[in-house]
């Protein structure tokens, strides 16, 4: 390994949806030095095992496949001559933005950035963070996993299929087993909502007749070598199984599909400041972290359910990439915070630069609950400046709203408020 | 006699909640709680002649790094017709090179639609 430090304007971690995206947007900002490091042997990320339909509609008006949106975006940065390295995966970021990595052509590079673009995506919760008791037999399977043996490596992982979680990969997975010959004899989710999008229960358990079981759980697997059955028991509201409940499920695989991780290793590394809520960093309204220069964007800053909004997201982390290496740090100006409050679990940005703002700001958030027709209230102190109503909302389901630039100019808050009312 | 149904819209992931009215004769006379004409559409389609784009995956040859391509139905197909097109396809194999948008199938089922890749093998 030399000494040598070569130099970068922007690096982005992640040739994903969220780091193509950011790669573009950024040159398009006028940044031509724009480097993505991906450890995977192609672009695009998750959306090349996500093979139905869904994405693009907010992006392209169309309805397009994963990795169609992916070769969407893919195109772009071909056409834009902007440097990819595959195969190279990043060890290190230092708190002064330099980033190390590997690959099998290179060996160890470092690389000094101007700015530093995080788009590591998110990770499966795997089942060693869940108490289920039994042995740990073949069989068990992220739904994530699943999925990638069956539309990457053309494997069929089981024939008898029992879901636990009702996230959308698990969802989608109900349906892609299916139609690959497998039976899915239901979906436990032991939350009383479901932890997917609606149209994907309708479209992937309602069309084929696959029970979704609220507040139900695994509470027992059995099989030493490979899964024979598991035992589903309906739980209660503190989520403890109740006693004459149980049914015992024969088959032969179990998907998870209990949630996904923010992936911050290398943040946590780089000192970023991550919040406890989305285990994402904490960002201010140009997306950037607590380490000056580093932007986080995608779900490796909090889980999105649609690509779209990575991709907008993700956009607006490449312009503020961008501008950091054309202006240098900005002024401190007086910090506004934004509390998060009253069914609002936590907001995307969590804090804002300052008032003095030249744009719009878009705050994505999840509710921490099953609410039906309440408003999306936004206050700048005391003031209310938004009051939208909403038909239904759910953790499901992202979503987002705008504050004004002039309204905060012209307030100049030291606080903003976003939370549910009832009226 | 008249009724109204209560649907999600799947044509995109906001999954508007839709109520459909209907007159005594079965037709549609209202749609609401959609935010797009996709979604009207989709209300009115949902309860007269359901239909949905299928999506899934054939084993491809010839390629340097993919087993398999994945492909859809280029247009939706009637929802009573998932499964026959999904048994079609059952034992087809591409050949490389494959590119987004190339006809793999024609008149998939009978149903009129073609089947058409949605990644690339080369």
């Amino acid at each position: 390994m030399g000494n040598s430090i070569e130099k970068r304007a922007i690096v982005i971690v992640g040739g994903g949806p969220a780091g193509l995206a950011a790669a573009v947007a950024a040159h398009e900002a006028g940044e031509r030095d724009v480097l993505i490091l991906e450890r995977d042997t192609q672009l695009g990320g998750i959306l090349n095992q996500c093979i139905h339909n869904g994405f693009g509609l907010h992006t392209f008006h169309e309805e397009l496949t994963g990795p169609e949106y992916a070769a969407r975006y893919v195109a772009q940065v071909d056409e834009l001559g902007i440097e990819r390295r595959l195969g190279t995966m990043v060890l290190d970021i230092s708190e002064d933005r330099v980033v190390t990595a590997v690959s099998a052509t290179d060996g160890i590079t470092r690389i000094q950035a101007g700015a530093v673009i995080l788009a590591m995506g998110c990770r499966e919760r795997p089942r060693g963070a869940l108490a289920i008791p039994g042995y740990r037999p073949a069989g068990i399977y992220s739904a994530g996993t699943a999925q990638r043996l069956v539309n990457i490596e053309g494997q069929l992982p089981g024939r008898e299929v029992v879901i636990l979680g009702s996230g959308d990969i698990g969802l989608i997975m109900a349906r892609r087993m299916t139609f690959e010959g497998a039976h899915v004899q239901c979906v436990a989710e032991i939350m009383p909502y479901s932890g997917g999008l609606k149209r994907n229960i309708v479209q992937c358990l309602d069309d084929f007749g696959i029970p979704l079981l609220l507040s139900h759980t695994v509470v027992d697997i059995e099989g030493r070598d490979r899964v024979e059955a598991v035992t589903i028991a309906e739980v209660d509201e503190r989520m403890k199984p109740i006693p004459g409940t149980e049914r015992r499920y024969p088959c032969d695989t179990l998907l998870l599909s209990v949630g996904l991780l923010p992936e911050n290793e290398l943040s946590r590394e780089a000192g970023v400041e991550l919040s406890g809520v989305t285990r994402g960093p904490v960002v201010n309204e140009r997306l950037e972290t607590s380490v000056p220069g580093v932007f986080a964007c995608g779900n490796v800053l909090h889980v999105h359910d649609l690509v779209d909004f990575v991709s907008q997201e993700a956009a607006a982390a490449g312009r503020s990439a961008a501008a950091y290496v054309a202006r240098g740090e900005d002024a401190a100006a007086q910090r506004v915070d934004i509390v998060a409050t009253d069914g609002v679990r936590y907001t995307v940005p969590a804090y804002l630069s300052g008032s003095d703002l030249d744009q719009d700001v878009t705050l994505r958030f999840r509710v921490g609950g099953v609410f039906r027709d309440r408003y999306v209230s936004v206050y700048l102190d005391d003031e209310r400046v938004r009051h939208a109503k909403k038909r239904i909302l759910t953790p499901g389901e992202m979503e987002q709203v705008v504050i004004k630039a002039d309204q905060l100019r012209e307030r100049a808050p030291h606080t903003v408020t976003v939370k549910l009312e009832e009226e | 006699m008249a009724q109204t149904r209560e649907l999600t819209c799947i044509r995109c992931p906001m999954g508007c909640a839709l109520t459909v009215e209907l007159d005594d004769s079965g037709a549609v006379t209202s749609v609401t709680g959609n935010s797009c004409p996709r979604g009207a559409q989709y209300g009115r389609d949902e309860v007269t002649n359901p239909v949905r784009t299928v999506t899934t995956s054939m084993p491809v040859v010839g390629a340097s790094h993919a087993h398999m391509v994945s492909v859809k139905t280029q247009t939706d197909v009637p929802k009573g017709k998932v499964f026959d097109v999904i048994a079609a396809l059952a034992g087809l194999t591409a050949q490389a090179p494959v590119a987004i948008g190339d006809v793999l199938v024609h008149d998939v089922a009978g149903t009129g639609v073609d089947v058409v890749a949605t990644s690339n093998a080369r």
